[in-house]
């Protein structure tokens, strides 16, 4: 199965990248590569294969529902480039 | 929020609520679940994706049942799901930044897909109170859309008299009010059809409600179905709800409303229409019946609930359960009256009295001087009072005019200040006056 520029595109749009039109190729053919060895795997019999969700054979990993303190406002917007005390602030997402 | 360092962990309580809320509003619980990523990019969820479910939801196919006994009519539930929640981001106007607060993102959720089964903005906010109702029987959520504690996005789309297939449906989000989202659903109907009249087309979009203007303004379109590239969400593991644990749940829910109010309309044979006014909260409910009980007299304690009580919490805006007056010291009120020791009107009195007073009925009796008289030569004095300043009337009254007795007994009651008890005034009257009654 190939990846066309369309394809990357959309995977690029979605994911929120600008891509160059140079990158759009090499793009376009290391991930045709790449789903071209996964499809190795419709080669195998799953038909008696339970799908499997998880990785791990853990089920019912839970806690109770108790709060803990948490982190104080300074440090939460230690990190933050852009704020004011009481919210983050961003670039506008919306028209308004 | 995707901090450094931390995974998420499942809490035991977003799956007991969301059992409960499944098996109140009749659902297939899953015995077996789990959890998916939803990967969207947007500044509310700085980690690019939301913990939901997808395949394999907590809850499925159910229904809540809206309108009364001559018109009910089921609105299938397609799911139930657990999620965490995400950011709140804020847009001003004329900002040139968005604001976000993170403080409830990770925090669990219960979504409830309804299915399209609802025909009209007043049918949606029907459905809306009834699931407030239930969640709230259920102690799941306050259920306070201005505090965002239930939060509701209502999918719309309009279709030809006759046509069988749904059109093009846009989403609706931003209401705050359940008034808000019929006001809204209106807006939407009558912009889709103006859209469609003039030949236009409705495009799959989100659409913002904004309650100021009433109008509707266009978020995002949606090109195709979005494109949430689900997997299964590899930090938390599949969970179980096996049939005991149901079974638990299923013993110790609350009395629904639907089942609670055919049990006042049997048990204490109230109407319909009263059984269902106080069965509206679970908090009124229980009042009702732990006054009914006090007092042995449920049609008095309900009228109480439905009068006095109704007219304080829907003046004071409170709940239930910030209501001042304790069953116990209301029953002791309404004994006061049965007894004969206040009149009806005078205990309408104590009442308002007792919202800020809490020392005894009997004291604030006392203090306002409301003690029923009922000392017949005490209320004889007043009723001659009443007849000699009013002669000619009472020559009437003698001479036959018996609807004039009405008159005479207000004027008692008005001489005594509403204190005169009113079966002992009436005998008195027609004494002095020398009739027979």
């Amino acid at each position: 199965m190939s990846i066309s520029s369309a394809d990357v595109d959309k995977i690029a749009k979605l994911a929120k990248l600008d891509l160059s039109e140079d990158e759009r190729e090499k793009f376009s053919s290391q991930l045709s590569d790449i789903v071209s060895y996964m499809e190795k795997l419709n080669r195998l019999d799953t038909k008696d294969v339970e799908p499997l969700a998880h990785v791990n054979d853990l089920m019912n990993v839970s806690r109770e529902d108790k709060s803990r303190p948490s982190m104080e406002k300074e440090d939460v917007f230690k990190n933050s480039p852009q704020n004011d005390n009481e919210f983050f602030l961003v670039p506008k997402v919306l028209k308004t | 929020m995707g901090m450094p360092g931390v995974l998420p962990v499942l809490n035991e309580q977003t799956v007991e609520y969301g059992v409960k809320a499944g098996i109140a509003m009749n659902c297939k619980i899953a015995s077996y679940s789990r959890f998916a990523r939803k990967n969207y990019f947007y500044p509310d969820s700085p980690k690019g994706y939301q913990i939901s479910q997808f395949e394999e939801p907590l809850c499925e196919n159910g229904y809540i049942t809206i309108g009364s006994d001559s018109g009910s009519k089921k609105i299938g539930i397609t799911r139930i799901h657990l999620e965490e929640d995400a950011g709140k981001s804020m847009h001003e106007p004329n900002r040139p930044e968005s604001k976000v607060d993170l403080n409830r993102a990770g925090v669990p959720l219960l979504e409830i897909v309804s299915e399209p089964d609802l025909r009209s903005p007043e049918e949606s906010y029907e459905y809306l109170v009834k699931l407030k109702q239930i969640l709230r029987y259920l102690d799941i959520s306050d259920c306070n859309m201005e505090e965002g504690s239930l939060r509701c996005d209502a999918n719309i789309s309009i279709r030809e008299l006759g046509e069988e297939k749904f059109g093009t449906k846009t989403e609706l989000k931003n209401m705050n009010s359940f008034r808000g989202v019929e006001k809204a659903l209106h807006a939407e109907i009558k912009r889709q059809k103006e859209t469609l009249e003039s030949g236009g087309k409705i495009v799959q979009a989100t659409n913002l409600w904004d309650e100021n203007s009433g109008e509707i303004r266009q978020m995002r379109a949606k090109e195709g179905s979005d494109d949430y590239r689900y997997f299964p969400e590899p930090d938390i593991v599949p969970f179980t709800v096996d049939e005991a644990y149901v079974k638990i749940i299923k013993e110790n829910l609350p009395e629904l409303p639907e089942k609670r109010n055919a049990r006042f309309v049997s048990e204490y044979e109230l109407k319909n229409e009263h059984a269902l006014v106080l069965t509206a909260s679970r908090g009124v409910a229980e009042y009702f019946e732990e006054l009914a009980t006090l007092t042995g007299d449920p049609k008095n304690s309900a009228n109480w609930v439905m009068g006095n009580i109704n007219r304080v919490l829907n003046e004071k805006e409170k709940p239930i359960g910030e209501f001042a007056i304790p069953p116990v010291r209301l029953a002791e009120l309404i004994k006061s009256v049965s007894d004969g020791g206040i009149s009806i009107s005078a205990a309408k009195s104590v009442f308002d009295e007792m919202l800020t007073d809490e020392s005894s009925v009997e004291s604030i009796i006392e203090k306002l001087g409301l003690k029923q008289v009922s000392d017949s030569s005490e209320i004889d004095k007043i009723v001659q009072g009443v007849i000699d300043s009013n002669p000619e009337e009472a020559e009437r009254y003698k001479s036959g005019e018996g609807k004039l007795k009405g008159w005479f007994v207000g004027q008692i009651m008005k001489a005594s200040h509403g204190k005169a008890n009113p079966q002992i005034a009436n005998e008195s009257l027609d004494r002095l006056l020398n009739i027979d009654s």
